[in-house]
């Protein structure tokens, strides 16, 4: 459990480190090292070069303006979960990271680090997606900004180019008459979870749901929106009846399959039992 | 008088260093221009090797040596079995320290890098080519001995590595007179120690000396030595071995030899420097050992009124590749599997089978929570089919106070010996728990709770564990003049448990000093050459029985030294605060001048050893100034064989609750009633209980070692192998009664796996009751896990009402 042989920079500006990445196709940027460093020393990832991120000017800070929260991507998760200002701008931030692993974890851990990395079990990008969210990003041919919708290709896999650099992650302010919720299921607190869900929902008169916003961790092979939930919530009142259809509906999302904690028949129930949860606490929540 | 230290909570002398991070690991161990030595092992379960290239590897210029079987000289041989049984099939199976031509599971060590550092070790290990020609498997025990299955070694039929029937009372007869008759069958999955440091190795030859100086975070020093100096023609003397700090164990290290053990020694004499080997994690979990996999079928012979008469269980016994370690497992499965209860006919079999997985070895409770989950499921299926109560039915067949001994005549547990309980107050301990957990009480809350959609459920199980084997320890306890610290060493060594801190209140009771002033030596075979190993909870058993013996040695020492001192008859001599007093009085000579004293000096090189030089007037007496028959110092040494092993016991209960939609778990509470004979620190007693308690709630629920069905382990990380967090483990409520062994002078028996034995029942037995209104399938298996449930559920709902 020794990495391999790999080379080390640690460059000042973004500039720089994207210059790094494009000179070498072996080269990978380094955030808090909290998922890239265990990953080498099971030599599963062998870089020619780590780019460190630590040093780069301007890559951290949160800031709240009016329409959403940016996040600059080497902020550190226990930054962004005691962020007074941005967690008022969207309070499912903090619901959502106190499951991600553990405390020492996540004051090493980076924001932008885990959306690159992009577990499939992750939380942050199920975060991203949830509330649509997106992420800038900086290569040789200049910054770009890229959807949540956009963003995630497969397990630990992302649409960025190798030699970008993601540089910011962005979360829309919560939209008004909107609960919020998280609910996952992992067998020890703090793992990956089996299944995982986040769950915006938006009512309107009446108590009846206007919008739903879910998204899944932990069940396919990339984070996804459960859109077919979100269909058989939008126009209900959110009753027993709706989330029991919306349960039933995000089963389809769930296509990992059979593996070491979970078979496909179980992630799909235990999905479509967070699903009903996060549903009717963001209802709640959303008032109406 | 002193505050008695046995019985008392003193605190862990060995804490305060281990907390600052002054602890000595192996890989602490300063050794100077020391080369490292990493492993390739085999990639595949069972496969002939065709080819090994190494020439990549030896190309390296830092690389120092790369060994394969062909380069171990004498070496490449298999491995001795330590514990030769007369039921192994002819040719017991061990393993090679280094492949020859073929493997057996995956994970195997096929060479061995030495090399500047680890790192470049492992980037030798990885330019190794082996190549391989893959050979069918077959992991499931039950298929494994069928006609016809894929062997794992081709001489042994069926994959049979032991067949063994032992018979106590007569079985049949029981059968014959049974008015009702139940069958469980269940089924235990591979877990593993998984130690917080894993096993680990340096050694360090001298040329000039002949000395092979060998650290082994080993739980067994001597037995290494031994083996040591065996494996290279050299006298036991010549090899010193240390076990240093040792971060747990839990049986993984008393196994030997690991192949390391032996081949990081051939490096360090070959190569004339230093070589070091720190075991990984992936290698732990691939390559070190495991155990607990066992299907049982048992069945109960009783009277309608719950008595039960005969007891049969026939069980398969995974014993991995290798029998290393002989059938010590199955046998203590077989020899307790009738716990607590009295059953006058018992008749047990079981066969050990070969599998392509690592080799099973003792992991804490030894074969015990497989046999307590068997009858215990068995009792537990009893008592509903009879309408009896669960706790009734287990107190109509304890063995009563009164009956003990209880010899189960032909039963033979893993020392050889018969089985025979000593002592034990098996109602009074199932009359505490019933009196802690208030079932009518519970019972109200689980109706209230259903009506509400939340599903509880309450279990218990007891079990019996023989504790405290022999053959024998030593202890020697000496008082240091400079200082007036008492030494007390003794032959095994500490993984974590606080022998330290329980020999030195043993000790300091006799000698009259403070636990803190008493140092403990252990594991080391220069200080201490006679002992066996710790192992199978029996430090506190034997080697603290030693320990007493030769305290109360040295205090006759001291004792009559002190008399001689103050002049007085030794009647009226008290010891206590570290020194002798006349009783009553306020004249007293301190332990270090009686220490002084003791020894007749040529030189004084301080006040007090001025009293003690030859031509000191106290010295003018007849005679020479070292009496015949004595020795110089108060230095005692003695030795305690137990007769044979005493029985611990316990019962345990928890509370759980089912989540239907998730199939989470989660204990509620969780009661345990313990007793292990006469306690001497109740401290260290609940640490060893709680974290036997966490250990097995990862048996049950969280920990497995799955293999895929070619034999590739799957949980070869903390990522898959579910070792549970704090936050998994509940607080438990440790109640402890005190039932002393007759068995030795302390009155002690054997805590160290006590906790872990019962949890799988008691957790399985919590959830079937919860599990109730859903008409979910008996829990027969461990460990559980959501998943499971989540069949066994669907199972359940497909069924026609």
């Amino acid at each position: 459990m020794k990495p391999a042989l790999f080379d080390y920079t640690a460059p000042e500006t973004v500039a720089e480190a994207v210059a790094t990445l494009a000179a070498d196709e072996s080269a990978r940027p380094l955030a808090g090292g909290q998922s890239l460093i265990p990953i080498m020393n099971f030599r599963l990832a062998q870089p020619g070069t780590l780019v460190d991120l630590g040093r780069v000017a301007g890559l951290d800070g949160i800031t709240v303006t009016e329409s959403e929260v940016r996040i600059g991507a080497m902020t550190r998760q226990r930054t962004l979960e005691s962020h007074a200002g941005a967690n008022a701008a969207h309070p499912l931030i903090a619901e959502v990271l106190a499951h991600v692993a553990h405390i020492a974890i996540r004051n090493r851990g980076t924001v932008g680090g885990s959306i690159a990395h992009a577990d499939a079990s992750a939380e942050l990008p199920c975060l991203l997606l949830a509330t649509g969210g997106s992420v800038c990003a900086t290569g040789p041919e200049g910054e770009r900004t890229v959807a949540a919708d956009d963003l995630f290709s497969f397990h630990m896999t992302t649409t960025l180019a190798q030699t970008e650099i993601l540089t910011e992650v962005r979360i829309p302010r919560l939209p008004p008459a909107t609960g919020w919720a998280f609910e996952e299921y992992a067998r020890r607190r703090g793992d990956y979870a089996l299944a995982g869900v986040c769950a915006l929902v938006t009512r309107g008169a009446g108590g009846v749901c206007t919008g739903a916003r879910l998204a899944g961790c932990g069940i396919a092979d990339r984070p996804v929106r459960l859109t077919a939930a979100e269909d058989a919530l939008r126009g209900s009142t959110v009753c027993e009846d709706a989330l029991m259809a919306a349960g039933e509906a995000a089963k389809g999302h769930a296509t990992l399959p059979d593996d070491l904690q979970a078979s496909q028949a179980y992630r799909a129930d235990l999905l479509a039992a967070l699903v009903r949860r996060a549903a009717v606490r963001a209802a709640e929540r959303a008032g109406g | 008088m002193s505050t008695r230290q046995f019985g008392a909570p003193v605190q862990r002398n060995a804490d305060p260093a281990l907390l600052r991070g002054e602890g000595a690991f192996i890989d602490d161990i300063p050794l100077a221009g020391a080369l490292h030595a990493a492993f390739v092992r085999s990639a595949h379960a069972r496969a002939r090797i065709r080819s090994i290239d190494t020439r990549a590897a030896r190309a390296n210029p830092d690389v120092v040596a790369v060994y394969t079987a062909d380069d171990i000289g004498a070496l490449d041989a298999p491995l001795p079995l330590l514990i030769p049984h007369p039921s192994i099939t002819a040719g017991g199976k061990t393993q090679r320290p280094l492949a020859r031509d073929e493997v057996f599971y995956a994970g195997q060590c096929i060479a061995m890098v030495v090399a500047v550092d680890r790192y470049t070790a492992e980037d030798a290990c990885e330019a190794i080519a082996v190549d391989y020609e893959p050979l069918p498997v077959e992991l499931d025990l039950e298929k494994a001995v069928a006609d016809g299955a894929p062997l794992v070694h081709d001489d042994i039929p069926n994959n049979v590595a032991a067949h063994f029937i032992q018979e106590s009372g007569d079985a049949d007869a029981a059968f014959a007179r049974a008015e009702h008759v139940t069958t469980v069958k269940v089924r235990l999955e591979r877990s593993t120690a998984a130690p917080l440091e894993c096993r680990a190795i340096a050694a360090r030859w001298d040329r000039v000396t002949g000395e092979l100086m060998v650290w082994d975070g080993t739980q067994a020093p001597i037995a290494v030595r031994g083996g040591l100096a065996s494996v290279f023609g050299i006298d036991e003397d010549n090899v010193r071995v240390v076990a240093p700090n040792v971060g747990g164990g839990f049986g993984q290290k008393i196994m030997m030899f690991h192949p390391d053990e032996i081949l990081v020694p051939l490096a360090a004499m070959e190569l004339d420097r230093p070589v070091k080997y720190i075991e990984d994690r992936v290698e732990n979990f691939i390559g070190a050992s495991q155990e607990r996999a066992q299907i049982h079928e048992i069945t109960l012979a009783a009277l309608k009124d719950g008595t039960v008469l005969g007891l049969r269980d026939s069980f398969l016994h995974d014993t991995g590749a290798f029998i290393p370690y002989g059938i010590a497992v199955a046998q203590v499965s077989s020899t307790s599997v009738a716990g607590p209860y009295r059953i006058p006919g018992i008749w047990v079999e079981f066969k050990a089978v070969y599998t392509p997985c690592v080799q099973v070895t003792p992991y804490r409770g030894c074969g015990r929570p497989q046999a307590c989950f068997a009858i215990e499921r068995a009792m537990d299926q009893l008592a509903d089919e009879l309408g009896i109560d669960r706790f009734e039915l287990r107190r109509r067949n304890f063995i009563a106070p009164d009956e003990f001994p209880y010899r189960r005549e032909g039963l033979l547990f893993a020392d050889g010996l018969a089985v025979n309980y000593d002592s034990g107050e098996y109602a009074q301990a199932l009359d505490r728990i019933v009196g802690e957990i208030d079932l009518p009480a519970f019972r109200a809350e689980q109706a209230e709770a259903r009506a509400e959609g939340r599903y509880l459920g309450f279990g218990l199980g007891f079990y019996v564990e023989a504790t405290g084997l022999g053959p024998y320890e030593g202890g020697r306890v000496k008082l240091h003049p400079i200082t007036g610290k008492v030494y007390v060493t003794t032959g095994l060594t500490d993984q974590g448990q606080g022998h330290g801190t329980v020999f030195a209140q043993i000790v300091a009771d006799q000698v009259g000093c403070a636990p803190a002033d008493v140092v403990f030596v252990g594991g080391d075979t220069q200080a201490q050459p006679w002992g066996v190993a710790t192992f199978a909870s029996r430090a506190a058993v034997v080697s603290g029985n030693a320990i007493h013996k030769a305290a109360l040695r040295a205090r006759a020492q001291i004792v009559q030294a002190a008399a001689n001192m103050l002049e007085v008859e030794q009647d009226e001599i008290e010891l206590r605060d570290g020194g002798a007093w006349i009783r009553g009085g306020n004249r007293s000579v301190s332990l270090a001048e009686v220490a002084t004293a003791t020894n007749p000096l040529r030189y004084a090189f301080n006040e007090s050893s001025k009293t003690a030089t030859q031509f000191a007037p106290a010295s003018r007496h007849d005679g020479p100034p070292l009496a015949e028959g004595t020795h110089p110092g108060i230095e005692e040494s003695d030795y305690f064989s137990p007769p044979h092993a005493t029985w611990a016991y316990g019962v345990h209960a928890a509370i759980v609750e089912f989540d239907p939609e998730t199939c989470a778990i989660d204990i509620r509470r969780y009661v345990c009633v313990h007793d292990c004979g006469t306690i001497i620190n109740p401290m260290i007693v609940d640490g060893q209980v709680m974290g036997g308690i966490g250990q097995g709630i990862g048996g049950a629920f969280y920990e497995r070692c799955a293999y895929s069905e070619d034999g590739a382990p799957l949980a070869a990380s903390f990522m898959d192998f579910l070792m549970p967090y704090a936050t998994e483990v509940p607080d438990a409520e440790l109640i402890h009664t005190e039932t002393p062994s007759p068995l030795n002078p302390l009155g002690i028996k054997g805590v160290g796996e006590a906790g872990t034995i019962p949890v799988s029942q008691v957790l399985a037995s919590a959830l079937e009751d919860a599990f109730q209104p859903f008409g979910i399938a008996p829990v027969r298996e461990s460990p559980l896990s959501p998943s499971m449930i989540h069949a066994l559920l669907r199972e359940a709902r497909a069924r026609p009402a």
